[in-house]
């Protein structure tokens, strides 16, 4: 099905974006189009600017709208510590938790050469760049818990081994509120390997 | 477990149907390409949540329709499993226990069956692959959570191999490619469980073949199964570890990397077991005759019967044999009758009902004609000999008759 003209450009470019269907891009051009209530000015305009205005933080490869974000230029975050994640949005997950007040490294995606991601591709070099600041002494690696995550962990640890630092990864295991007996397997296992001390 | 009841809406060329079912022998007949067969997939579709025929499932959605949905109720001991399915033509299908929404991966193994039909004479013929997946379908049947196992083995090691190719094409020396340990790790850690599970399953079924195998046979002829693996020790002193089989796999990895980045491709690991299947000290597929071929394949799905009936807190796998008799002389009949017969629930496909031997237990009938279930009398005789009704068999509630069953007409 084509529409004629500006309404089918308008569908083809929004089919373009990650997680936008054909069915879903054509129900948000109508709605753009004939919604009475929906003003598509501002969206325009923030389209129109975000690119310019947007960059990757010189530090830590985070969002932000100047040289570096504002988590790497607040003093009063910990220094001393990184966490490495995949991408931007991994870092505001994190910080919702308002469990962590160290700074992060955004990798830019993980490891997985059907995707033609290497290494290379990484932002691991401005990372090792970090570590000859003596302050840091930490590195938590918060790759996601699936198998691309898990290979570049393992390659990060493997590349921070010759540092003086300690390196840790992310607990992976039940989910709270969970029910025991509907973890999958892999699931509790991990959790088994991850078990803690209690103390006594 | 048996099953109570089956019913099916807009499955392959039914519109509906629901036939009720008795424990014991089941027998559906009906002349060819009514829907005999479509039934049984319906039930076994239930199970393991795929089609023994097509790999996708939009064939079996009928032809107009956007969806077909299969419900069944399945007994064991006291509790009832009400399973239904949503098949749909677009999108995701939908499963439920008891009026649930479940996850597949939650359900399979719930409802466990051993399909029997005249494919698996590619047990014995085709490439290792198929054998793989048998021994890999009974062990997902025994232990669901290996579906995960299994899984992320496939995505590691078609990691590995996407970066193996890219490293060729690219001249990338062995020297420089770091990253590949890091797949490694992983590729060995799930290949260390699967393989060990294999090797303990396939350790499990040689009792069971070896006598599946006489009793259809009606040889003495001595089948065994022997897993082949450059990851299990030859000196099988003791069982292999975990442990052990990952280190090995290691090293293997470690060492085949020069011929894997000349290749593009993995040359170690679970994915190049092969199960072989020995008849008196020859591989079958080389060596088998027709004859001896078929009777090995009957006996493998015997063999996993019996694995899943020890294994199975849920009582005995449902049996379903899709016009297997049919490939059958009359002697083989007769001995694989006898064989099936102890279990809990058999269903039976067969065009001609001349072509079933004599089960010595109460059988129901199911008549099929084009896409309908047009008489499902319980207890009727078996073979066309006008045998007698027995009494109802053991299991089956006598305060609930079976009713006949409930025919939608279009």
């Amino acid at each position: 099905m084509a529409y004629d003209g500006l309404i089918q450009q308008l569908i083809d470019e929004l089919g373009r974006l990650p997680g936008i269907g054909p069915k879903s891009a054509q129900r948000i051009a109508f709605h753009i189009v004939q919604d009475p209530h929906y003003d598509p000015k501002p969206l325009g305009d923030i389209l129109d600017r975000i690119r310019d205005v947007v960059r990757f933080c010189t530090i830590c490869g985070n969002v932000t709208e100047q040289e570096t974000c504002a988590i790497c230029r607040d003093p009063r975050r910990d220094h001393r510590t990184i966490c490495v994640v995949e991408e931007p949005k991994d870092v505001a997950a994190i910080e919702r938790t308002r469990e962590y007040r160290g700074l992060y490294h955004v990798l830019g995606g993980a490891l997985s050469p059907i995707n033609g991601i290497g290494p290379e591709q990484l932002h691991i070099p401005a990372l090792l760049k970090r570590l000859s600041d003596p302050n840091v002494t930490e590195i938590i690696i918060a790759t996601d818990p699936n198998v691309e995550g898990e290979a570049t962990a393992t390659y990060l640890s493997r590349q921070l081994s010759v540092y003086d630092l300690t390196v840790t990864r992310l607990a992976s295991g039940l989910p709270v509120g969970g029910d025991l007996e509907y973890a999958d397997e892999v699931t509790l296992g991990r959790a088994f390997q991850g078990r803690r001390n209690l103390g006594t | 477990m048996h099953i109570r009841f089956l019913e099916v809406r807009d499955f392959r060329n039914y519109v509906h149907a629901r036939v009720e079912l008795t424990p014991g022998v089941v027998v559906l007949t009906g002349p060819n390409g009514q829907g005999k067969t479509n039934l049984l997939e319906a039930a076994r579709y239930l199970s393991v949540y795929s089609s023994h025929r097509v790999s996708g499932d939009r064939p079996l959605v009928r032809a107009g329709c956007e969806r077909a949905l299969i419900r069944a109720e399945v007994l064991h001991g006291d509790r009832h499993l009400r399973l239904d399915c949503v098949i749909a033509r677009e999108g995701a299908n939908r499963v439920r226990l008891g009026g649930t929404p479940r996850r597949v991966g939650e359900l399979i193994g719930a409802f466990a069956t051993v399909l029997f039909a005249p494919e698996d004479l590619s047990l014995i013929h085709d490439g290792p692959a198929v054998r793989r997946n048998f021994l890999d379908g009974i062990l997902i049947e025994r232990r669901p959570g290996l579906a995960e196992v299994i899984r992320g083995y496939d995505r590691v090691l078609r990691q590995r191999n996407s970066l193996l190719r890219s490293a060729r094409a690219n001249h990338i020396p062995q020297s420089q490619l770091q990253s590949i340990a890091s797949w490694d790790t992983q590729l060995a850690e799930f290949g260390a469980e699967l393989e060990q599970e294999r090797w303990l399953l396939t350790r499990a079924l040689v009792v069971p073949l070896a006598e599946a195998y006489r009793g259809i046979s009606g040889t003495d002829d001595q089948a065994i199964p022997r897993l082949r693996s450059v990851l299990i020790p030859d000196d099988l002193s003791e069982h292999p570890t975990i442990e052990t089989i990952r280190e090995r796999f290691l090293r293997a990895l470690e060492e085949g990397l020069e011929t894997d980045l000349q290749r593009g491709t993995t040359g170690v690991g679970p994915h190049r077991d092969e199960l072989d299947l020995l008849l008196s000290g020859l591989v079958a597929r080389e060596y088998a005759s027709h004859g001896e071929s078929w009777s090995l394949a009957l006996a493998l799905r015997l063999a996993a019967a019996t694995v899943l009936r020890e294994s199975s807190p849920a009582g005995d796998p449902v049996l379903m044999l899709d016009d297997v008799f049919a490939e059958l002389d009359a002697a083989r009949r007769e001995r694989l009758a006898a064989l099936i017969s102890s279990y809990e629930q058999v269903l039976i496909t067969a065009a001609i009902p001349e072509d079933l031997p004599e089960f010595h237990r109460p059988v129901q009938q199911v008549h099929i004609l084009a896409g309908q279930v047009v008489d499902a009398a319980a207890g009727a005789p078996a073979a066309a000999d006008g045998a007698a009704a027995g009494e109802p068999p053991e299991g089956s509630d006598p305060h609930h008759p079976v009713p006949p069953a409930d025919v939608e007409a279009r």
